[in-house]
């Protein structure tokens, strides 16, 4: 890693708030901030972009409903075409009400599977996965920031004390 | 932060003087505890009635269908009759994690963990019933629509059957991905607890290296949304199309567009009653009574008795249409239900769907634990009666008088119909002990609007929060990831001991030598490599001249697995390592 972070523990989130907020403020830049559980406008505060996973999910449900439409089209209509209780299978269109079941079932076993697995892969979980939190802290009680260290070391100790930081790591000389 | 405010006439959620770090401890308390006797006689009963269930299934099979009471009139029982009531009781998990999701009902984050447990696991009993149906379960892949051996012979998309199996394969994984989703931060808690490397090499395997960066928690929070979303309209599509089962056919009792909203409000109705069944045996099993309040059950009380209405207007509905349809069968069907000879199912199901969840009108009756606990029993058998009651007497009387017949079960169908009870209770007793049964994540996000604690603090118009005394600076070694083990033991009385220890068996030189891999040796684990790194033991040269003396001294220092060493000789070991 080229530039050196601090890591300031806080314990309460909206000290942590305030804190992001200072820094942000003071124009340090933050590196991460690890979290025991979802600090409702914390992404807001860091700058976070919005995540576009939903979209992902739009998509991948869409391409749930295609394929569910393909394989029933060749499947009933194009393959073997049956007379089922007097409604012979011409035309897709005609017999779909009977695969709308289907349809839908597909187009929301594909938008939750892809969309979870694409959420796991970006931010890079699966079985065997090491955790990268700093501080086993963080899933407990502790919200954890780490901040690229500017010229003045010492300024952003002091700072990050002030903001009410409970421990402040810095790296070992 | 006004995000944090909620209106002072709301009840707290959470009770007692909790802070963040007390969800942590108070959830993972029942995991890194022992289980009681309790546990241990309730899974015994549990794991015999699953066994026994179990060889039924494996009679069922190998002997042929005929060993159920079936016959040619009622040729659908009890096997479908548990089906259903299963999916049925599976309903109430992704609602309560799903719907009450989408409406902000912050009450759910106590109970939708084992609410979204419990669905899976009975979703499992569930999808048993048909595979054993089946006769010939191996060939249960004939209702995959795949390329086969007959020339073009596929499975018929017309076919209500047929959507069953993709309705319940979808919800049961989407169920699991929801549930498990939610679980990697509380697992991700549970692994940086452990003091165990066992405990802690699992959870780390079942929380996916779960890291909870805010990009994350962004993600979380999406995809949770989202899913809901999703898990909302399948939750209602999956006893949709159950009940087409039945409604598609021409089968007067069964022939009812009503039925798909009716199956609906029933499995709601029946999955909350399993629901409080299960949480109030657990919220004292596990002490989680400032979790699962009062408030809770009150509230899972008022969706049983909406929900139960709902089925008594459903009833009320069938009854009117049947006459109002002018088809005498139809009339027949639902005269015979009431006064034919299962008059007494049809009467157990309306005392026990309709009559009694009417108790929960009265607010000393739906705030009393014994109570709720009795109704929602007393739910569970009405609903399993309900669905006998629309499958066997509309099929034990058909157009053909001679053909009347009556069903009696055999010990087989009673044998499979336990042993499912029996492995739904396995799982769930498991899963009581090894999982986080609250999400005390989603807990946490709440403690401060719900929190007693916190409410009072508000309501006395102090800060919900003080700024800590002026925190220390520690310098750490930043490129090793040390916190990932356990904290390493306390080493007390170190100095002069560790001295002693090293005089004998010799120091190690780290820039003429090469540290060895102590964790080779059979008893040293990553924690005690660390330990022994720390004290100066690097070799197997050093391990290998340890006697009993070196041994007592290293247990002294360490203070962890006193005579670990001994028993495993550590020093023999290492000898044969340096060979």
């Amino acid at each position: 890693m080229a530039s050196t972070v601090f890591r300031a523990l806080y314990d309460d989130d909206d000290i942590l708030m305030h804190a992001v907020k200072k820094l942000r403020s003071e124009k340090y830049h933050i590196e991460e901030v690890y979290t025991p559980f979802p600090v409702h406008g914390l992404d807001k505060a860091m700058g976070l972009a919005d995540t576009r996973i939903a979209i992902t999910s739009f998509m991948y449900g869409c391409l749930g409903l295609a394929v569910a439409i393909t394989m029933m089209n060749y499947i009933m209509i194009q393959d073997w075409p049956q007379d089922i209780g007097g409604k012979p299978s011409f035309s897709y269109l005609e017999n779909m009400p009977a695969f709308v079941p289907i349809m839908f079932e597909m187009t929301v076993f594909f938008a939750a599977h892809l969309m979870v697995i694409t959420f796991y892969l970006r931010s890079k979980m699966w079985p065997f996965k090491k955790a990268e939190n700093p501080d086993i802290r963080t899933t407990d009680a502790h919200f954890l920031v780490e901040v690229s260290v500017g010229e003045d070391e010492e300024a952003l100790k002091e700072l990050l004390l002030d903001t009410g930081a409970v421990e402040v790591q810095v790296p070992k000389k | 932060m006004a995000s944090h405010y909620e209106a002072p006439i709301r009840k707290p959620l959470v009770l007692g003087d909790k802070g963040y770090h007390n969800v942590s401890v108070d959830i993972a308390r029942p995991v890194e505890g022992k289980a009681n006797k309790q546990w241990w006689i309730v899974f015994s009963i549990a794991l015999v009635a699953f066994l026994w269930g179990l060889g039924c299934i494996i009679y069922t099979i190998s002997t042929g269908i005929g060993v159920w009471g079936l016959n040619k009139t009622v040729n659908w029982a009890w096997d479908i009759t548990n089906f259903v009531w299963w999916v049925g009781i599976g309903h109430a998990g992704t609602l309560i994690s799903a719907v009450l999701l989408l409406f902000r009902q912050k009450w759910r984050m106590a109970i939708n963990r084992s609410a979204e447990a419990m669905t899976i696991f009975s979703v499992i009993q569930a999808g048993l019933f048909p595979i054993i149906h089946m006769g010939r379960p191996w060939l249960a892949y004939w209702v995959l629509p795949i390329p086969n051996q007959f020339g073009s012979l596929w499975v018929n998309f017309n076919s209500p059957l047929l959507w069953d199996v993709f309705a319940i394969s979808t919800y049961l994984s989407v169920s699991l991905v929801f549930w498990w989703t939610g679980l990697l931060p509380d697992f991700a808690m549970i692994r940086d607890r452990a003091v165990k490397p066992f405990q802690k090499k699992i959870y780390s395997l079942l929380s996916f290296g779960w890291t909870g960066r805010a990009k994350d928690w962004q993600r979380f929070e999406e995809v949770s949304l989202v899913l809901a979303g999703l898990a909302t309209p399948l939750v209602l599509s999956v006893h949709t199309i159950v009940s087409f089962d039945f409604a598609t056919s021409v089968i007067p009792g069964w022939h009812t567009t009503i039925f798909p909203p009716y199956f609906v409000a029933g499995a709601i109705f029946s999955g909350f009653a399993m629901v409080q069944t299960l949480l109030i045996i657990m919220r004292k099993v596990c002490n989680l009574e400032a979790y699962i309040t009062v408030q809770h059950i009150e509230l899972m009380n008022i969706v049983i008795m909406i929900t139960g209405s709902i089925v008594g207007c459903a009833y009320i509905t069938e009854l009117f249409i049947a006459w109002y349809s002018g088809v005498e069968y139809e009339q027949y069907a639902f005269l015979n239900r009431a006064t034919g000879p299962y008059w007494w199912a049809y009467w157990s199901m309306m005392t026990c769907n309709v009559f009694s969840p009417q108790f929960m009108w009265f607010k000393k009756l739906r705030t009393s634990i014994m109570f709720s606990f009795f109704i929602s029993i007393v739910v569970n058998i009405g609903m399993w009666f309900e669905r006998f009651v629309i499958i066997v007497t509309s099929l034990h009387r058909d157009y053909l008088p001679s053909s009347w017949t009556m069903f009696s079960p055999t010990f087989v169908d009673i044998g499979i119909f336990i042993g499912t009870i029996g492995f739904f209770f396995v799982l769930f007793l498991l899963y009581s002990r090894t999982f986080p049964v609250i999400a005390q994540a989603e807990v946490k996000s709440i403690l401060k609007s719900s929190g007693e604690k916190f409410k009072a603090l508000r309501d006395a118009g102090k800060p919900l929060y003080a700024m800590p005394a002026r925190g220390k600076i520690v310098e750490v070694d930043m490129n090793e990831t040390e916190v990932h083990d356990a904290p390493v033991p306390e080493m007390a009385p170190a100095g002069a001991s560790i001295g002693k220890l090293l005089s004998s068996i010799g120091s190690f030189d780290s820039s003429s030598q090469t540290p060895d891999d102590l964790k080779k040796v059979k008893g040293i684990g990553p924690l005690m490599e660390k330990t022994l790194n720390k004290i100066g033991i690097f070799s197997f040269l050093q391990v290998s001249k340890m006697t009993e003396s070196e041994y007592n001294l290293l247990d002294s220092i360490t203070g962890s697995f006193p005579g670990r060493a001994q028993r495993d000789d550590w020093a023999g070991q290492a000898k044969k390592m340096i060979n």
